[in-house]
């Protein structure tokens, strides 16, 4: 309980608010990477994940692949993308530039997968009606099948996105910013409230990360009371946060 | 490049720590083991709960996908003071990693088996207990070994992360090499770990086969019982 009343007293000292190793900045600097990455990982996922979808081919690829994202530990990536900078880019290696790296790497396969998913399960019939109507591969694809998958397009960005808040944390442990700077900076200098406080602060953003998104995700579900739709929605809805 | 590949890896380091290398890949399994095994029996009757009513799905859900959302590192540095640098912390961390995993791939299995073969079951006087584990539960296999197979491959990547409190497994490797700039260490870890994930789903794959022969063969009868089976959704 010791501890408690600590971090609750790091919390709301106000020189921890300010400052360049401020809360604020440290969020700011957290929120940065994580939305550089995400958004980098859905520029190039979700254009894959339509066209692959659509075509409804290379399902294997895309199903491996997303294993294979989740069988790689998000510290390994993160520590080998920092090698790999170490051995290319030397001043660029510390913090921002792996970071960002291992971040879209860890972001790509939950995006990729539920678009993939979200357009290659669109009911056959409903693709065939509207080409019979005389809509071109192009409107299948925008107007029908990307509508249809946006619920489950916006599970898999949120899965990319809490994962990179989850993991920006880790950019302290090689030279970064970001609110992991408390956990690792306590953790040298035994400064235990400093520590939790950091933990405490990652946690109510992923939280509020995965909160924005429920929302945006509620918004774009279309509003249709057909059954095929659904159907769609319903499997957005079970797959969430297991993708 | 010949070069860097040689700085890359360093053979004879590795071939002279053979001891801890696999002193610290069995800390791995055993670590996963557990974590996975612990989290199959809390939430294995929380499953059951939750769908004979529906009602106490909502809150299970909504709890164990906090656990799930709050990010690894900050769980264990959150229970430090609590449990102190132990193999408790890093323990807690992992189940309640896996709840939300098990819990929802054993409730979409539970509630996807046909009502009509429920009530036929029923009609050839099955209980209720007979039919969760005559039933039910077989029909549900294939879902619930899919959380299995999810939870134990996120399990083995997160006890890297459990390298920070001391108890990381093959992680200790990839911590190591990155405090003392040597790259072997850093890829032996993470090469070993990945290595150890996929090992892990594919047996698992092959063990959910052997269990549930039905979903191989295919026909027009079995194959309604697995609405899941569609490769690539992606709860599998």
């Amino acid at each position: 309980m010791h501890t408690f009343v600590d971090v609750l007293h790091w919390l709301t000292t106000s020189s921890h608010w300010s400052g360049s190793g401020g809360i604020p900045i440290r969020v700011g600097e957290h929120l940065e990477l994580s939305v550089v990455s995400v958004g980098l990982a859905c520029a190039v996922a979700i254009p894959v994940g339509l066209v692959v979808g659509h075509l409804r081919r290379y399902e294997f690829l895309a199903v491996s692949f997303a294993n294979l994202g989740r069988a790689v530990p998000s510290f390994a990536i993160l520590v080998l993308a920092y090698l790999l900078f170490l051995q290319l880019w030397p001043s660029l290696a510390f913090g921002f530039g792996p970071t960002v790296v291992a971040l879209f790497l860890l972001s790509v396969p939950p995006i990729l997968t539920n678009t993939y998913v979200g357009v290659q399960s669109v009911d056959a019939d409903t693709v065939e009606a509207a080409r019979g109507m005389g809509m071109t591969e192009r409107d299948v694809l925008l107007r029908l099948e990307l509508p249809l998958a946006a619920p489950l397009i916006m599970a898999g960005v949120r899965t990319g996105a809490v994962t990179a808040v989850a993991t920006a944390t880790l950019a302290a442990l090689i030279g970064g910013g970001g609110l992991g700077r408390f956990i690792i900076d306590g953790f040298h200098t035994n400064d235990v409230a400093m520590v939790v406080s950091g933990a405490v602060l990652v946690a109510i953003l992923s939280i509020l990360t995965e909160g924005a998104f429920a929302l945006v995700e509620r918004a774009v579900r279309p509003r249709t009371s057909s059954r095929q739709t659904g159907g769609t929605l319903a499997a957005g809805r079970r797959s969430r946060a297991v993708a | 490049m010949i070069a860097l590949a040689d700085e890359l890896i360093r053979w004879d380091w590795v071939f002279s720590h053979g001891q801890e290398i696999w002193s610290r890949f069995v800390q791995h399994v055993e670590l996963t083991v557990i974590a996975v095994g612990v989290g199959l029996l809390i939430s294995f009757p929380l499953a059951i709960v939750a769908h004979r009513h529906r009602f106490l799905y909502t809150p299970i859900a909504w709890f164990t996908g906090l656990l799930y959302t709050i990010p690894s590192i900050a769980l264990f540095v959150i229970l430090l003071p609590i449990t102190g640098l132990s193999y408790t912390t890093a323990e807690i961390g992992l189940v309640s990693y896996t709840l939300l995993i098990l819990i929802r791939n054993t409730v979409v299995g539970l509630s996807g088996v046909p009502e009509d073969v429920k009530e036929a079951a029923r009609g050839m006087g099955y209980t209720q207990r007979e039919l969760l584990w005559r039933v039910e539960l077989p029909l549900a296999l294939p879902a619930i070994m899919a959380g299995i197979r999810i939870a134990v491959v996120s399990t083995i990547g997160l006890v890297t992360v459990a390298a920070l409190i001391g108890r990381g497994g093959l992680g200790q490797f990839i911590l190591e090499g990155l405090q003392t700039f040597f790259n072997t260490e850093i890829l032996l870890g993470a090469v070993l770990s990945v290595a150890l994930a996929l090992a892990a789903d594919a047996a698992l794959l092959g063990a959910q086969r052997v269990l549930t022969p039905w979903s191989r063969t295919g026909g027009p009868r079995t194959r309604p019982f697995i609405p899941w089976k569609k490769p690539g959704f992606p709860i599998g």
